[in-house]
């Protein structure tokens, strides 16, 4: 049973700049309270408060956090490290990068009992056992004894899940639990946490940048922005009669739209790209030609001037290597591809410099895609200097003109990508991609890393660019309502094949192929009780 | 996702700002800070010296040698006098030029060399890669002494000859860091970007690898150079680096061993000299205008 949670004008500062800026909740016992908002929003820096720690850098300037009896920040540091882990836990949204590669998995989610010397070695490992087969892990009695590497991502996160839990905490933390996984692991985690949760009547504050997922787990949703409370209310009321107009504005991205195609009806387009009957993989290749480690096999795919195809699958499904193998930068064990009629060569080195300006490929992490000591200025000038020679005047024009193209102000040429945020350097990404004036521009999960309300900004302006410019897109995403919003067809992959092709107009008319409407079924919608609805179509499709 | 979560500041809508001005150098300067212009002003001095030392003193200490041994600070000698009774500041700053020239140059020559055939080990193919590595570790396998050694017993003791010789010394050593760095910087996704735009492997090189291994390079830079102290020093010390009577710092030290027991300046003072070039060189790097804004945007 858990513990009620009281905070009173909760205000955390980094220097002069104000991250939280007095908040003030309170969560029933055994009730979830959900925080959203976009990144920057001051989710996480609250979440971390409730626990009394503040980020390098910050600090917890007024309030008070009570947890029950406890007034949290009044305690000294050994007080607060007695509390962490036993009277509140934190699950992270990155079970892979927080749980030790080199101890096993059984040591590490029996640490909190040890650290507080709650019980005996014995009794922890048959309470997780125990708790394993409550989050419906598979393997409960043996799955201790790996490592993390041994197992998936969505395990991992219910293991965590259970490193948590084995203190029976008063209160649980779950910072985006869910965020890097695939829509079909995500709905078993999901209800793996929420049957927990419930159960064990635990109080939990759940941070998400997702609405639809909060929908399925939260009593009460509290919606943040610049570190301040917009709207705090009752799940169903917010969903369906949001007061703030940021409330309004989330609720409207978290259903996205199609975007209008525009493009010219399906007979006398131009075929742009062709791929036949492609096979790649990596490793050394045997003496069929066959590479050790085969990632697509046979793969065939057609592309019209001015479409938009989407490549949807889980992770490993070899969508990336697909963009890879167009873009030149992995050699396909066998077949072609066909591009403007004319074979493509396999290798980046083989192709011609005019064949290289016309596939451009836009990647996910625009952390790691914009060069972090080039300015916003340089980075764009290379490709026009690059492919048409810009120079002086001419060249600055055009920087300005491709700024505008994707909404960004012209204050931004002088700056780093450090000081940009996640939505303002994808597009500079995407204007690089741009500068080159593609005929086709690979997407690899452009939107997956950046908020509802920001991914839904860029995909507007993807759909507004191919409208105005007739570029073609080849979409590969893991989210289904994203495909869904911009393309005009999808290509479903698993395993490395192609499983159907389903068209715009196809795609709420079945029957589809069963892993399509897996992937379709997968997708949590924007209204609660639909994973109760998921749930009991499950079991009646059992029965039956 | 969550890493911008930790600089809010910055995401919330950008600010208008002004780009970029022109850098003056006085603004070039004040980007130091005061630790920085401080080891500027004292890698500075030791340069001045190096250049233009012996026309600044009166008199020359060559053969100036009395019998005041080990002679403590005094009006007539400023630092005191060495083992034969020669003037020390005289001889710190005519070993100046060894000191600065010789071991400021192998450093340079060592990290310059390490990181360019670095980068074209990252930026070219595998073979490029493997062949690279494989003769500087075969370089890194003989003893630094003993190279010296026959290098010396080769082409005899000059200022040069010891210039390429602790630069062959140290090139190993700094190509294993920069091919590190490089390496990963290479998987970025930005370079594959700039691959898949046809660039060439200079460029690839230069502009995309360079400037982000530059920082942690030039750290480097700073320890290697006291590395190349110490080899000049032992150096000289078998007889195989600058040859008497001119003596470089390290020779200094040496020479001057005997005045520790009785706490004359004369060791003491090279030491200090030697110190406040490697502190100077160090803080400098470490102050570089724009690193540390690069980092805070890098994170």
């Amino acid at each position: 049973m858990g513990a009620p949670l009281t905070v009173e004008g909760l205000s955390i500062c980094a220097g002069p700049t104000t991250l939280v800026d007095n908040l003030s909740f309170s969560v029933q016992p055994g009730e979830v309270l959900a925080l959203i908002g976009e990144s920057g929003s001051g989710k996480t820096t609250t979440a971390l408060a409730l626990m009394g720690h503040a980020r390098h850098g910050c600090s917890i300037s007024a309030g008070r956090v009570r947890i029950g009896d406890t007034d949290v920040l009044a305690l000294d540091g050994r007080a607060q490290r007695a509390l962490r882990g036993r009277t509140v836990a934190y699950i992270a949204q990155s079970a892979a990068a927080s749980f030790n590669p080199s101890r096993t998995i059984m040591d590490q989610v029996v640490e909190p009992t040890v650290i507080h010397g709650l019980c005996r070695r014995a009794e922890a490992e048959a309470k997780a056992v125990q708790l394993f087969r409550e989050l419906a892990l598979p393997d409960p009695e043996g799955i201790g004894s790996r490592y993390p590497h041994q197992v998936s991502g969505g395990q991992l996160q219910r293991l965590m899940a259970a490193m948590a839990l084995i203190a029976d905490p008063d209160l649980v933390i779950l910072d985006e639990p869910t965020t890097a996984l695939d829509v079909t692991t995500q709905i078993e985690v999901l209800r793996a946490f929420r049957r927990v949760v419930r159960e064990r009547r635990a109080t939990a504050v759940y941070v998400s940048h997702d609405l639809a997922v909060v929908a399925q787990m939260a009593d009460h949703i509290l919606v943040l922005r610049n570190g301040g409370m917009r709207e705090m209310n009752a799940t169903g009321r917010i969903l369906a009669a949001p007061a703030d107009d940021y409330t309004k504005s989330l609720l409207a991205a978290a259903r996205p739209a199609p975007r209008a195609s525009g493009a010219a009806p399906d007979d006398g387009r131009e075929l742009l790209l062709e791929v036949r009957q492609l096979s790649a993989g990596y490793g050394p290749v045997d003496a069929q030609g066959r590479p050790a480690k085969p990632i697509l096999q046979d793969i065939d795919l057609k592309l019209y001037r001015g479409q938009a195809i989407g490549v949807i699958g889980e992770s490993g499904s070899g969508k990336t290597t697909l963009a890879r193998a167009v873009a030149g930068l992995l050699k396909p064990s066998s077949g072609s591809v066909l591009f403007h009629g004319r074979e493509l060569k396999p290798t980046l080195q083989q192709r011609e410099r005019d064949e290289l300006r016309r596939i451009q490929i836009v990647f996910q992490m625009a952390d790691t895609a914009l060069n972090p000591s080039q300015t916003i200025e340089r980075i764009l000038a290379r490709p026009l200097e690059f492919y048409k020679g810009l120079r002086g005047e001419p060249l600055r024009r055009r920087i300005r003109e491709l700024l505008d193209l994707v909404k960004l102000p012209q204050t931004v040429a002088g700056r780093l990508p450090g000081g940009l945020s996640g939505g303002q350097k994808q597009r500079v990404n995407l204007a690089r991609a741009l500068a080159a004036e593609p005929d086709l521009i690979l997407c690899d999960e452009v939107t997956s890393a950046l908020d509802t309300v920001v991914g839904a900004a860029v995909l507007d302006l993807m759909a507004e660019l191919r409208r105005e410019l007739g570029v073609s897109y080849l979409f590969i995403s893991h989210d289904l309502h994203t495909v869904r919003a911009v393309c005009d067809e999808i290509v479903v992959m698993q395993h490395g094949r192609k499983l159907a092709q389903v068209a715009r107009a196809d795609y709420d008319r079945g029957p589809h192929h069963p892993y399509y409407e897996l992937l379709a079924r997968s997708v949590p919608e924007l209204r609660q009780g639909w994973l109760d609805d998921v749930d009991r179509a499950a079991a009646a499709a059992i029965a039956s | 996702m969550e890493s911008s979560t930790s600089s809010p500041a910055l995401n919330t809508a950008a600010p208008a700002l002004p780009p970029a001005p022109r850098r003056s150098p006085l603004r070039w300067l004040a980007g130091f800070g005061f630790t920085g212009l401080l080891g500027l002003a004292v890698l500075l001095f030791w340069l001045l010296a190096a250049a233009l030392g012996p026309w600044l003193l009166s008199h020359s200490s060559a053969g100036a040698g009395t019998s005041n041994v080990f002679a403590p600070i005094s009006a007539a000698h400023w630092l005191g006098t060495d083992y034969l009774g020669r003037d020390m500041l005289a001889l710190v700053i005519e070993g100046a030029r060894y000191t600065v020239g010789v071991a400021l140059l192998a450093t340079l020559l060592a990290s310059g060399t390490g990181t360019t055939l670095a980068l074209l080990a990252a930026a070219s193919g595998r073979w490029t890669d493997a062949t690279l590595s494989r003769c500087l570790d075969t370089l890194t396998a003989i003893p630094s002494k003993m190279f010296a050694l026959i290098m010396v017993a080769g082409f005899g003791s000059s200022v040069p000859m010891l210039v390429v010789t602790a630069a062959i010394i140290y090139v190993p050593g700094a190509f294993r860091i920069a091919r590190s760095l490089a390496v990963n910087i290479n998987a970025l996704d930005y370079v594959t970007v700039a691959r898949t735009r046809g660039e060439g492997t200079l460029y690839i090189m230069l502009r995309e690898i360079l400037p982000n291994i530059v920082g942690p390079m030039l750290a480097d830079l700073g320890l290697r150079f006291v590395y190349i102290v110490l080899l000049l020093a032992s150096l000289s010390f078998l007889g195989l680096g600058i040859q008497p009577p001119a003596a470089d710092w390290g020779s200094l030290v040496r020479e001057n061993i005997g005045a520790l027991a009785m706490g004359g300046a004369s060791v003491i003072v090279p030491a200090l000299a030697i110190a406040s070039l490697t502190i100077a060189v160090n803080l400098v790097i470490d102050n570089l205008p724009g690193r540390a804004a690069r980092e805070r945007g890098a994170r």
